[in-house]
């Protein structure tokens, strides 16, 4: 038998993610600095972590419902509420193990083959390959540095065809950082009404929103019906590893998410749901300490790189700044292969995030300022050798 | 300027230099070096200190709690006596406490006879202390927010991930 033509041809082909590939090639050297991960790096507070070991200690070990907690559904439901004003029943939350499950749940119980999925590019590497093994086709929208990488009413208009079923926001987003505020939603409104999609919009990175307060287009009651909220710990809490998510719609999709959910995922992992309900309950102040950090971070390497000749905006959101390199004349990959080699610093190729990406690279700013400083002197290096400084 | 957020970056890490803090504020190096000036003269900014376990570096250096009572004073209150402690070099820290005595007096970096020395020919003596109550702190733990003994490895985050 020949294994591969066996294989289920969409899974098969998928290319491999550049980010996968750039990993491989930063972990096989010695003394890498590293610009590149989508964590954050504080360890999990410790309030948090001490309740997944008491759950642990009382036998919390069993399975939960098929939804989860409905403590923790009661805690993310106040949570919404007290920090963005949303309003969703605990009966409109699902929790997922992590936003990613999230991510593949809408998609399968959603799409039917061939349908559309308006995705904003550069975009996370993880959405369109999921459309895929779903049977639906991404349509990318790109969108431009000059407007802060926004969703602009033009370019989703042009987006739209008739097999459009669903777009898919994510603000403040990765790669860019780019947020969309009340009155950019505003614009978009209308279209979403109009053409009957679904929206779903995935604001893992919400609390991480520097200027002003973060708006969920969740907020518009004319289409909150269609409208589906995705979330979780990890960016928020510095949750990575404990991978809780959860999913905010209309009851009726919630009820499609769960019929596969409940066969495929079962339920999250219980120990962290008691360690999520810790977090949602009592990490306000986490938030408040985390974000500040991220926030004089943000600051420091966009100042440092704009003086040393890498031109870039300040990201209003999430924690990646992404700087144009167009000025060296090198592509992303090429950038990011040299810049490793030459100064051992790992930052991510734009391209990694689909073509609109082309001519950038991401580089995270979860880490320490002595971390990000050692990295600027690295990179001005690496441009002053080239001539480019 | 966030001068709010200056004092924060500047308590974590008081070796950050004018030029990364005008980064990390947005702001201007003239600016950052204006603000600290001003706040160093309103004593808001007290001083640079490093945070150093003597338990590692010099294993006759205490530190001692000591908890004084004392007697208050028409008008002035503790300020007087707290005025007379203040003035040893010895004393690295005086609180005036709630509860069932007075003041907290921190010495730290004296050998234990230095401190019943100075407890006993110093600070007991002065007018207005009634008694004191020598503690001598036996290990650290944890100094100004800082774990003395980190023992989980330092990076477990992957090098790079989506």
């Amino acid at each position: 038998m020949i294994i591969r033509d066996h294989l289920n041809p969409v899974a098969r082909d998928l290319p491999k993610s550049g980010i996968r590939k750039f990993f491989d090639l930063a972990n096989t050297m010695e003394g890498v600095i590293s610009l590149g991960v989508g964590e954050p790096d504080f360890d999990t507070p410790w309030h948090i972590r001490a309740e997944a070991i008491y759950a642990i200690e009382k036998g919390y070990t069993f399975y939960t419902g098929n939804m989860g907690l409905l403590e923790l559904r009661e805690a993310v439901s106040d949570y919404q509420r007290r920090r963005f004003n949303l309003e969703y029943d605990p009966s409109q939350i699902l929790i997922t193990s992590g936003a990613s499950q999230g991510i593949d749940l809408v998609f399968r119980a959603i799409l039917e083959p061939g349908d559309e999925v308006i995705l904003v590019s550069p975009t996370y590497v993880a959405y369109s390959p999921l459309v895929q093994m779903a049977g639906g086709v991404p349509v990318y929208v790109q969108c431009k540095e000059e407007n802060g990488f926004k969703l602009t009413k033009e370019l989703l208009e042009e987006a739209i065809t008739e097999k459009t079923k669903m777009l898919f926001l994510n603000f403040p987003g990765n790669p860019t950082g780019g947020v969309m505020t009340k009155e950019d939603y505003a614009e978009l409104v209308p279209l979403i009404q109009k053409h009957e999609l679904f929206v779903v919009s995935d604001e893992i990175y919400a609390e991480l929103t520097y200027e002003g307060k973060h708006c969920s287009i969740a907020s518009f009651d004319e289409i909150k019906d269609q409208v589906i909220l995705m979330s979780g710990f990890s960016k928020a809490y510095s949750m990575t590893g404990w991978r809780m998510g959860y999913l905010c719609a209309h009851p009726d999709v919630i009820h499609a998410f769960l019929m596969i959910h409940q066969y495929a995922q079962m339920c999250p992992n219980t120990i962290a749901q008691y360690a999520a309900v810790e977090a949602a309950k009592n990490g306000d102040g986490d938030i408040e300490m985390m974000s500040k950090q991220f926030l004089m971070r943000r600051n420091y390497i966009v100042n440092g790189l704009n003086r040393i000749g890498l031109k870039c905006h300040m990201p209003k959101g999430a924690f990646y700044v992404f700087p144009s390199i167009q000025s060296t004349g090198m592509t992303s990959e090429q950038f990011c292969e040299e810049l490793l080699n030459d100064q051992k610093v790992a930052v991510v190729p734009g391209n990694a995030f689909g073509a609109a990406g082309e001519g950038y690279v991401r580089i995270s700013y979860a880490y320490s300022i002595d971390e990000i400083k050692e990295a600027l002197t690295r990179i001005e290096a690496f441009l002053i050798k080239r001539g480019l400084k | 300027m966030d001068e709010l957020m200056l004092l924060e970056a500047l308590e974590q890490n008081a070796r950050l230099k004018v030029t990364d803090l005008a980064d990390i504020l947005n702001s201007s190096e003239d600016e950052v070096r204006k603000t600290i000036d001003r706040l160093k003269k309103e004593k808001v900014i007290c001083g640079y200190h490093t945070v150093i376990n003597w338990d590692k570096a010099n294993k006759e250096k205490v530190v001692a709690l000591i908890e004084v009572n004392a007697t208050p004073e028409r008008d002035k209150g503790y300020d007087n006596v707290a005025q007379q402690i203040v003035k040893y070099p010895e004393v690295s820290s005086l609180y005036l406490m709630s509860g069932k005595y007075e003041f907290t007096v921190i010495i730290k970096g004296k050998t234990m006879r230095e401190v019943a020395e100075f407890v006993g020919s110093k600070l007991a003596p002065i007018d207005g202390v009634k008694g004191t109550v020598t503690s001598f702190v036996l290990k650290q733990y944890k100094i100004e927010g800082v774990p003395l003994e980190e023992n989980r490895s330092a990076q477990t985050r992957l090098a790079v991930t989506p």
